[in-house]
C-alpha cells in the first residue's frame, strides 16, 4: 500500500433540499498529483471546501496523514498544512505583493512595527520559488491575473504546506502562463508537495496528473489512474447517465417564424459579435462552461446590462433596447440565473411579487385593486402548482422550485412572447423540476419562443429544438437536435479553452 | 450550492394568525409603547395628564411629522435625505418673503406663499434624488451637500436676518384651536400622515416604492425604472419640508435662516421609531406618527419630571437605539411568522 496522506472515508454533506456529496471515498497518495473532475455542481467545491474547513462533513471520516482530520475553520485546515488557492483570489488590491504573501503573519520589530527588510527579503524568495521576478513592493492591483494567481500560490508555499489545492487556476490564464504554472507545479511535486488539481480543461490533466477522481450529482464514480485514459472516457464519466426521457420532448409542437433574432450582439470591445434566432414555438439551448458569456449575452440582449452595437428584431421588426424595460414593453422576459438577487422581492408577498411586471392590469386610476390581484394571483399559483401557504406568504420562504414557478408567474402575468430562462432548473428539486418542463412545453404550444440556459447538458438535449454553444464568449458552433451528442457539445464547449 | 442557507419551511403557522401577529410585531409594538410610556408619565409626572399639556404636545409634533411623513418614502426605498432641516429654512425664508409682499392681498400672498414653499422644498428634492440616481452616489452624501447648500441659500435669500410681520389672518389661524382640542398645525400633520398612508397602502406608486426597496435590481429587470421612484421619493420628502416649513411660519410667524437645525435627525428618528426598516422595503407611515409622538412624550414628560436638559438628550438617544435594537430583532421574529 502507497502512502497516502489523506483518505475520505463515506464523506457526506447534506444541505437542505440537496445532497451535495454523498458516501465519498477516496485517497491521495503522499507527493501525487490528484485531479478532481466533474460538472458544475457535481460535488467539487463541496469536497473542497470539506478539506478548507469551510464545511464540516454530515457522515463518513477524513483522515490526514493517519490521523482524523476535522478542521473547523480555514485556519485550522492551514495549520494542519492544507492549502486552498480558490478561483476567486483573496488578494487584498491596494496593499505590496509582499504584505499579502505574509499578511497574515508578518515580520515584525520592537513595538509591533512592521520589519519591512525582513518582509521583502523573505517574499523575493517566496516569488522565486514560483518563477515570479518582480519586485515585491508592487501593489497587487498592478498586477495582471496570471501573476496574482502566482502570487497566491506564493502564498500557500509561504505557510510549509503539504497538500495544495488549486481550484481551476489556468481558468483565466493563457497558455504561456499555463506553461509556467505546468513548471512550477512540476517543480513542487519534485520537492514532495501533494497536489490537488480542479480542471475543467480535460486536455491540460494528462499533462500533469498522476490519478483522477470524477465526481457526478455529489457521487464518487471513479478513482483510479490516469494512465490509460482518454479525454472521452473523461467526458463519459463525468456526463454518465443516458438521457432518460423525463423531459417529455414534444415533437408535435412545429416551429414557426422567428421570434426574436440577435444580430452582430456586441457587449463591448473586447467580446466577439454573436448572432442567433428562436423561432415561435422553439426551444432553443445555450449550452457552454460557466463564464463563457452565456449569461452576459442575455443579459445584454435584455438591456439589463449595457452593449455596444447589434440589431434585435422581434417578429421580423427591429426593436431598440436599452433598459429592461424595452425588453419587457416589446414581449421579452428573463429569468436571472441569481433568482433570490435579482428575480423576486424576497420579502414580499407571492402575489406582489406576480403581480410587479403590470401592475395595471390590475389597477384603476393608479389604484391597486387588491381583489383583482388576489383573483389574478390565486389564478396563476394554482395552474403552476405553486405551493405556498397562500398568496400572502412572503416568497422567501417558498423553497427553490416554488420561487422558480412564481418568478415564471409573474412573466405569465405579464405575457410574453419569448421567454429567456437563465438555469431555470438551478436548486430545484426534480418534482418541481418536470413541472417546469411541461410548463416550458406548454408555452411552446402557445407558440412563444423559449431560450434555455443551463450548464445540465442532459437537460437541454431533453428539451431543445437546437443548441448554440458559446466558448470564450463566442458562439462557437450550432447542433440540430439530429445531431445531438454529449460529446460534441462539450467538445466545442471547451474548443476556445484548449491549447492549440 | 446556492441554496445551502434556506430553510426549507412553509408558514409554521396559519395565515390568518399569521396576519395578527405580522400586525402586533409590526404595527402595535410601536403603539403599545406609546401607550406604556404615556401612562408612565401621567402617573409619574405632574401636570403632564392634563388638557394643556397634550394640546402642546400636539402644537410641538406637527413639524417634525411632516417632515417624518416625506423621509418614511425616502427611507422605504432604501435612501436617506439629510436636508429637510435646512431645506425647511430656506423655505420659510421663501415663503415669508412672498407673504410678506406688501402688493399682495393676504390671501393671495399665504397662497402664493404655500406654493413658492412646496416648490422650493421639491426643487430641493429633485435635485438629491436626480443626482444621487443619475451618478449612483449614495444619498447620504448628496443629502448633506444639499443640506449645507439650502442652509446657504436660506442666508442668501434672508439676507441672513430672520423675516417678520407675516398677515394677522395667517397667525390667527396657526393659533386657532379646533373644537378647543385640535389645534390647527396638528390638523395639518396629520392630513399630511393621512395622504402618506393612502399612497403608500392603496396606490401603484406605493406599491412600487415597498417594491423598490426590497430589491431594486428585481424592479429594474421586471421592465420598471426604480430611479423613477427614488427621485419621486426625494421629491415627496423635498415637498414635505416645503409643507413643514409652512407649518414652522403658522407656528412661530418668523421666517428664519437658522430654523431646522437637526430637524432632519428627529424625522430619522421618528420614521425608525416608528418601525421602518433603514434598509428600505419595510415600515408604515402611521408607525412613523406614532415614533414621532413617543419622542415628544418622552421630551416633554423627562422636562416635567425635572430631568435637566442635559439628561433629556441622553435618555432620547437611549430610546432610538433601543428601537434600532428592537427593529433588528422583529426581523427575526417576523421573519419566524412569515
Amino acid at each position: 500500500m502507497t502512502d497516502m496522506i489523506l483518505s475520505l472515508e463515506g464523506v457526506g454533506k447534506i444541505f437542505p433540499g440537496a445532497v451535495a456529496l454523498s458516501e465519498v471515498s477516496l485517497s491521495i497518495a503522499r507527493g501525487e498529483t490528484h485531479i478532481i473532475l466533474g460538472e458544475n455542481g457535481a460535488g467539487k467545491s463541496t469536497l473542497i471546501k470539506l478539506l478548507a474547513g469551510i464545511y464540516q462533513p454530515d457522515s463518513g471520516a477524513i483522515a490526514f496523514n493517519g490521523q482524523p482530520y476535522q478542521p473547523r475553520t480555514p485556519h485550522d485546515a492551514q495549520q494542519s498544512g492544507i492549502r486552498i488557492v480558490h478561483q476567486e483570489l483573496n488578494l487584498l488590491p491596494y496593499l505590496s505583493i509582499a504584505e499579502n504573501l505574509m499578511l497574515e503573519n508578518l515580520p515584525r520589530r520592537a513595538f509591533g512595527i512592521v520589519d519591512r527588510k525582513a518582509l521583502n527579503s523573505r517574499a523575493v524568495a517566496l516569488l522565486k520559488e514560483v518563477g515570479l521576478d518582480i519586485d515585491p513592493r508592487t501593489r497587487v492591483e498592478a498586477l495582471g491575473v496570471a501573476q496574482m494567481q502566482l502570487v497566491e500560490i506564493a502564498k500557500a508555499l509561504s505557510y510549509d504546506s503539504k497538500v495544495l489545492v488549486l481550484d481551476e487556476p489556468t481558468a483565466t490564464l493563457t497558455p504561456p502562463e499555463i506553461e509556467r504554472l505546468f513548471a512550477i507545479i512540476k517543480r513542487l511535486k519534485a520537492k514532495g508537495v501533494t497536489i490537488i488539481y480542479i480542471s475543467h480543461r480535460l486536455h491540460e490533466v494528462f499533462e500533469i496528473g498522476d490519478r483522477v477522481t470524477v465526481l457526478r450529482n455529489g457521487r464518487l464514480v471513479a478513482s483510479r489512474d490516469l494512465g490509460g485514459l482518454t479525454v472521452p472516457d473523461l467526458v463519459r464519466m463525468m456526463i454518465g447517465r443516458d438521457i432518460a426521457d423525463e423531459y417529455g420532448f414534444d415533437a408535435s409542437i412545429v416551429p414557426g417564424k422567428v421570434a426574436l433574432s440577435v444580430a452582430n450582439l456586441k457587449r463591448d470591445a473586447a467580446t466577439p459579435a454573436i448572432s442567433f434566432d428562436v423561432k415561435r414555438g422553439e426551444i432553443l439551448g445555450v449550452a457552454g462552461l460557466v463564464g463563457s458569456g452565456r449569461t452576459e449575452a442575455m443579459r445584454a440582449l435584455f438591456g439589463a446590462d449595457p452593449k455596444l452595437d447589434g440589431v434585435i428584431e422581434i417578429d421580423g421588426r427591429p426593436v431598440a433596447i436599452a433598459a429592461p424595460k424595452d425588453a419587457v414593453r416589446h414581449g421579452l422576459s428573463l429569468l436571472t440565473e441569481d433568482r433570490k438577487g435579482q428575480g423576486l422581492l424576497l420579502d414580499m408577498a407571492v402575489d406582489k411579487n406576480i403581480t410587479i411586471t403590470d401592475l395595471g392590469k390590475v389597477s384603476r386610476h393608479g389604484l391597486v385593486n387588491r381583489r383583482a390581484e388576489a383573483v389574478a394571483a390565486n389564478d396563476l399559483v394554482s395552474q403552476l402548482r405553486v405551493k405556498a401557504a397562500s398568496i400572502e406568504q412572503a416568497v422567501r420562504n417558498l423553497s427553490g422550485g416554488n420561487q422558480q414557478k412564481v418568478v415564471l408567474a409573474k412573466w405569465l402575468f405579464r405575457g410574453t412572447s419569448t421567454l429567456i430562462l437563465d438555469e431555470p432548473t438551478r436548486g430545484v428539486d426534480i418534482g418541481a423540476r418536470r413541472e417546469i418542463y411541461q410548463l416550458l412545453w406548454m408555452l411552446a404550444a402557445q407558440q412563444k419562443g423559449i431560450i434555455m440556459v443551463s450548464s445540465d447538458l442532459p437537460e437541454l438535449m431533453g428539451m431543445c429544438n437546437r443548441i448554440i454553444v458559446f466558448s470564450r464568449n463566442k458562439i462557437v458552433g450550432e447542433v440540430p437536435r439530429s445531431e445531438f451528442d454529449q460529446e460534441r457539445i462539450l467538445s466545442l464547449a471547451y474548443q476556445e479553452y484548449v491549447r492549440p | 450550492m446556492s441554496e445551502t442557507s434556506e430553510p426549507i419551511v412553509s408558514a409554521p403557522v396559519s395565515p390568518a394568525k399569521a396576519k395578527f401577529l405580522r400586525f402586533l410585531v409590526r404595527d402595535a409594538g410601536v403603539l403599545l409603547a406609546l401607550v406604556l410610556i404615556t401612562l408612565f408619565f401621567s402617573v409619574s409626572a405632574p401636570y403632564f395628564a392634563t388638557p394643556g399639556n397634550a394640546l402642546k404636545i400636539f402644537v410641538q409634533i406637527a413639524i417634525n411629522t411632516v417632515l417624518a411623513a416625506g423621509m418614511t418614502f425616502v427611507i422605504l426605498t432604501g435612501g436617506i435625505d439629510l436636508s429637510v432641516g435646512s431645506v425647511l429654512a430656506l423655505c420659510t425664508v421663501v415663503g415669508a418673503t412672498v407673504m410678506i409682499d406688501e402688493n399682495l392681498s393676504p390671501a393671495v400672498a399665504i397662497t402664493l406663499a404655500l406654493l413658492a414653499c412646496m416648490a422650493t422644498g421639491a426643487a430641493c428634492g429633485f435635485l438629491n434624488g436626480w443626482i444621487s440616481t443619475r451618478w449612483k452616489i449614495p444619498s447620504f452624501i448628496v443629502t448633506l451637500g444639499m443640506l449645507n447648500m439650502a442652509a446657504g441659500a436660506a442666508r442668501v435669500v434672508s439676507d441672513n436676518s430672520t423675516i417678520t410681520g407675516l398677515p394677522q389672518s395667517f397667525v390667527d389661524f396657526g393659533n386657532l384651536i379646533i373644537g378647543g382640542f385640535l389645534p390647527s398645525i396638528f390638523l395639518v400633520a396629520v392630513l399630511v400622515i393621512a395622504a402618506g398612508w393612502f399612497v403608500l397602502r392603496f396606490t401603484v406608486f406605493g406599491r412600487m416604492i415597498f417594491a423598490v426597496g426590497t430589491n431594486d435590481e428585481a424592479v429594474r429587470l421586471s421592465g420598471h425604472n426604480p430611479d423613477y421612484y427614488k427621485v419621486a421619493a426625494f421629491t415627496i420628502s423635498g415637498l414635505t419640508a416645503g409643507v413643514a416649513a409652512m407649518v414652522y411660519l403658522l407656528r412661530l410667524n418668523i421666517g428664519s435662516p437658522i430654523a431646522g437645525v437637526g430637524y432632519e435627525l428627529n424625522a430619522i428618528a421618528a420614521v425608525i421609531i416608528g418601525g421602518t426598516s433603514l434598509s428600505g422595503g419595510k415600515g408604515s407611515i402611521i408607525g412613523t406618527l406614532v415614533g414621532a409622538c413617543i419622542l415628544q412624550v418622552l421630551s416633554t414628560g423627562l422636562q416635567l419630571l425635572g430631568v435637566g436638559d442635559n439628561f433629556k438628550p441622553i435618555v432620547i438617544g437611549l430610546v432610538i437605539v433601543l428601537a434600532v435594537i428592537l427593529d433588528a430583532y422583529r426581523e427575526r421574529l417576523l421573519r419566524k411568522i412569515r
